[in-house]
């Protein structure tokens, strides 16, 4: 261990902390090349905007989640909230909203969980595994209540979303989801980085009795990230719901599994305070390129998606461990 | 009146009674148990019965917790130990042979230990975060369980194998008995032996107990092994109740209803305390919330809406921060900390 740090302290060129996003890039690009090698027609720009297309909604999600992550929680409902916003919305239209009623009452809906989870979370101090637990059992519950068949969705706007696509040049071509997706990850880089609630995110995950003292507002932050975590979610959901044209309860079992492990993958400290959000989607790209590799070689049974994500987990575990152990442990 | 109203058991105690009276109201001879065919029936039994592989897994998980960790992954250990059971016992030429099945159990058995001796490696020796450690095997798990039995659904026709999750022995339903046995052996090691003692010191500051001149890891190890066995006991009463084991669905989420167990018999998932009783008690709240459920007629999709509810008012009853400032009884900073006596007091 000692050994691997020593040897990175002597290459002062790559500050430590980006090196888990360059491993993870790393990997990308290996995998890429690797199925390029292996399989026909894999090489191609198409592939890439595939999985941008095919993981949409959990690109969106694990964003919201990366927020919380960063404070050093971790928010268990989004793959609930993710099955509401399509139950709802898919409801609602049969009723003969209008879609764009609809959409808006169901990102205010995600919102508006988040925000009750957070303030519970801060205010009565309860620990964000338990609150946002119960917070996946209401929400799955509300979507019982709704209905417990699959609902389809023919609303000609969201067929119009489901079904268009925005051609880039050449063969290229994008679904307007994996736009939306893009544009979220902007908005929330820049929020992240370059504006005062993502320093205070960061302070309060590297130490949250340190921020309050400096004076920072924890409370605001803390409710805020479950807040966009939750409106994170709803959208998700809306793109799910463009993605497979139904609603249904029992949709999206497990995202917030897949959400933390993109997020881990991507190099984010689960105890707050480090890790990027271009780290998160390259997380997301990884997960999808492995559906992808499986789907290319057709002999590979679905549960070694399973197996594959859990080792790749074990092996980034590992690699933080190795860095911000071995960092913290020289400077007491 | 006042200490009986502060103990941490009562609140836990008031929802259970209130749960069991509501079914009073709902359901003619709920409480009415009887003798059939030299058997015990009746709802209260059933709700032992089918509470029983949640009860172990709480066990498990009560420990753990203790030690300020957490295994998320129960749900799959189960799923793995009823699909190589299964997998050992359809792979026999005679399924009813006892000896055939036992092997097939203790190999059962002996895989989960090992899965849990991981978990307690990856938190102890390598020093992972536990509730990302244990999200590895949480995830892989489901993929080896299916794995294992490549993706189907393996029946068996055993009743020796039966007997563990629909069997009966001396009147009773052999899974409580297993359940008695578990909660006495467990009860005993940590309450009068001094394993208990040592959990409570590692979970209240791991550094600190090792200064001490307490093995740490060692103790962390034990307990995740011990975690990794009761779900795998509790994943053969599974599969064996229906005959089958199904890696996709079999413990999905009995995680998540452990921990609630856990946490509404009174054990903060901060750790450094716990307590068996509390726990076995959860389990039973939440089962019979289940059952109640059916019971009264609504609508059985809505159990989860109930449990996010009974979650949230017994997780807020339980919080000093809500209580101080809902019920304004005690003016004390928000931040307070346990009472100094509370973590030295030891009940069984």
């Amino acid at each position: 261990m000692t050994g691997i740090t020593g040897l990175l302290d002597r290459r002062r060129a790559i500050p430590q902390k980006y090196i888990p996003v360059l491993v993870t890039a790393g990997l990308f690009v290996a995998m890429f090349v690797a199925g390029g090698i292996r399989y026909e027609n894999f090489a191609t720009g198409q592939i890439i905007l595939n999985v941008f297309i095919d993981n949409a909604f959990l690109l969106v999600v694990a964003v919201g989640m990366t927020f919380v992550i960063l404070t050093g929680g971790i928010d268990l409902s989004v793959g609930s909230v993710v099955a509401l916003a399509t139950m709802l919305s898919a409801s609602l239209l049969k009723d003969g909203w209008p879609a764009y009623a609809v959409m808006v009452l169901v990102l205010v809906i995600g919102a508006v969980l988040g925000l009750a989870m957070g303030a519970i979370i801060h205010y009565f101090e309860i620990q964000p595994f338990i609150v946002t637990l119960a917070g996946m059992f209401l929400a799955r519950g509300l979507c019982y209540t709704i209905s417990t068949e699959s609902i389809p969705i023919d609303n000609p706007t969201f067929t119009d979303i489901a079904q268009s696509r925005i051609n880039l040049g050449g063969d290229l071509s994008v679904s307007p989801s994996a736009v939306i997706a893009v544009v979220v990850v902007l908005i929330a880089a820049y929020a992240l980085h370059y504006t005062r609630l993502g320093r205070n995110v960061y302070a309060t995950g590297g130490s949250e009795q340190s921020a309050l003292l400096m004076g920072l507002p924890v409370a605001r932050t803390k409710i805020a990230v479950y807040t966009i975590s939750g409106f994170c979610s709803a959208l998700g959901g809306l793109l799910f719901a463009f993605y497979s044209l139904s609603g249904y309860g029992l949709s999206a079992v497990g995202m917030e599994l897949d959400a933390i492990a993109a997020v881990v993958i991507g190099g984010t400290l689960l105890t707050g305070g480090s890790g990027f959000l271009f780290g998160t989607v390259l997380g997301v790209l990884v997960l999808g390129l492995i559906q992808t590799i499986i789907s290319f070689e057709g002999t590979l049974s679905s549960w070694w998606t399973k197996i594959f994500i859990g080792l790749l987990l074990f092996v980034f575990i590992l690699l933080q461990r190795v860095f911000s152990g071995g960092s913290r442990r020289r400077s007491p | 009146m006042s200490r009986i109203l502060k103990h941490r058991l009562f609140w836990p105690l008031v929802i259970l009674v209130a749960l069991l009276a509501l079914n009073l109201f709902f359901t003619d001879n709920f409480f009415k148990i009887e003798m059939k065919e030299g058997h015990l029936y009746g709802s209260v039994i059933d709700i032992v019965r089918f509470g029983a592989p949640l009860i172990l897994v709480s066990l498990g998980m009560t420990l753990v917790i203790a030690t300020s960790g957490i295994d998320l992954s129960v749900g799959s250990v189960v799923a793995i130990a009823g699909a190589l059971a299964c997998l050992r016992i359809s792979d026999l030429s005679d399924q009813n042979s006892v000896g055939g099945v036992l092997g097939a159990v203790g190999l059962a058995l002996v895989l989960s230990v090992v899965l849990g001796a991981w978990n307690g490696f990856l938190v102890a020796g390598i020093g992972i975060q536990p509730i990302i450690a244990t999200l590895i095997l949480m995830v892989a798990g489901r993929g080896l369980a299916q794995l294992i039995t490549d993706g189907q659904i393996t029946t068996v026709n055993s009743s020796p194998y039966k007997l563990i999750g629909g069997g009966y022995w001396l009147t009773l339903p052999f899974g409580i008995i297993v359940v008695a046995v578990v909660l006495a052996l467990t009860a005993f090691l940590t309450r009068r032996l001094a394993l208990g003692l040592l959990i409570e010191s590692v979970g209240g500051n791991a550094e600190a107990s090792r200064l001490a001149g307490i093995s740490a890891r060692g103790v962390l190890m034990t307990v995740y092994a011990f975690c990794g066995l009761c779900a795998g006991i509790a994943g053969l009463m599974i599969s064996s109740n229906v005959s089958s084991a199904d890696g996709n669905n079999a413990g999905l989420w009995i995680e998540l209803d452990a921990i609630l167990a856990v946490v509404i018999g009174g054990t903060p998932l901060s750790g450094g305390r716990f307590s068996l009783s509390g726990t076995v008690l959860g389990a039973l709240i939440i089962q019979t919330l289940t059952t109640t459920i059916y019971s009264i007629g609504v609508p059985p999709e809505t159990t989860l809406l109930f449990k996010a509810l009974v979650v949230t008012i017994v997780c807020l009853i339980q919080s000093p921060a809500f209580r101080t400032k809902v019920f304004h009884r005690r003016r004390r900073p928000v931040t307070a900390s346990p009472a100094p006596e509370e973590k030295v007091r030891v009940t069984a």
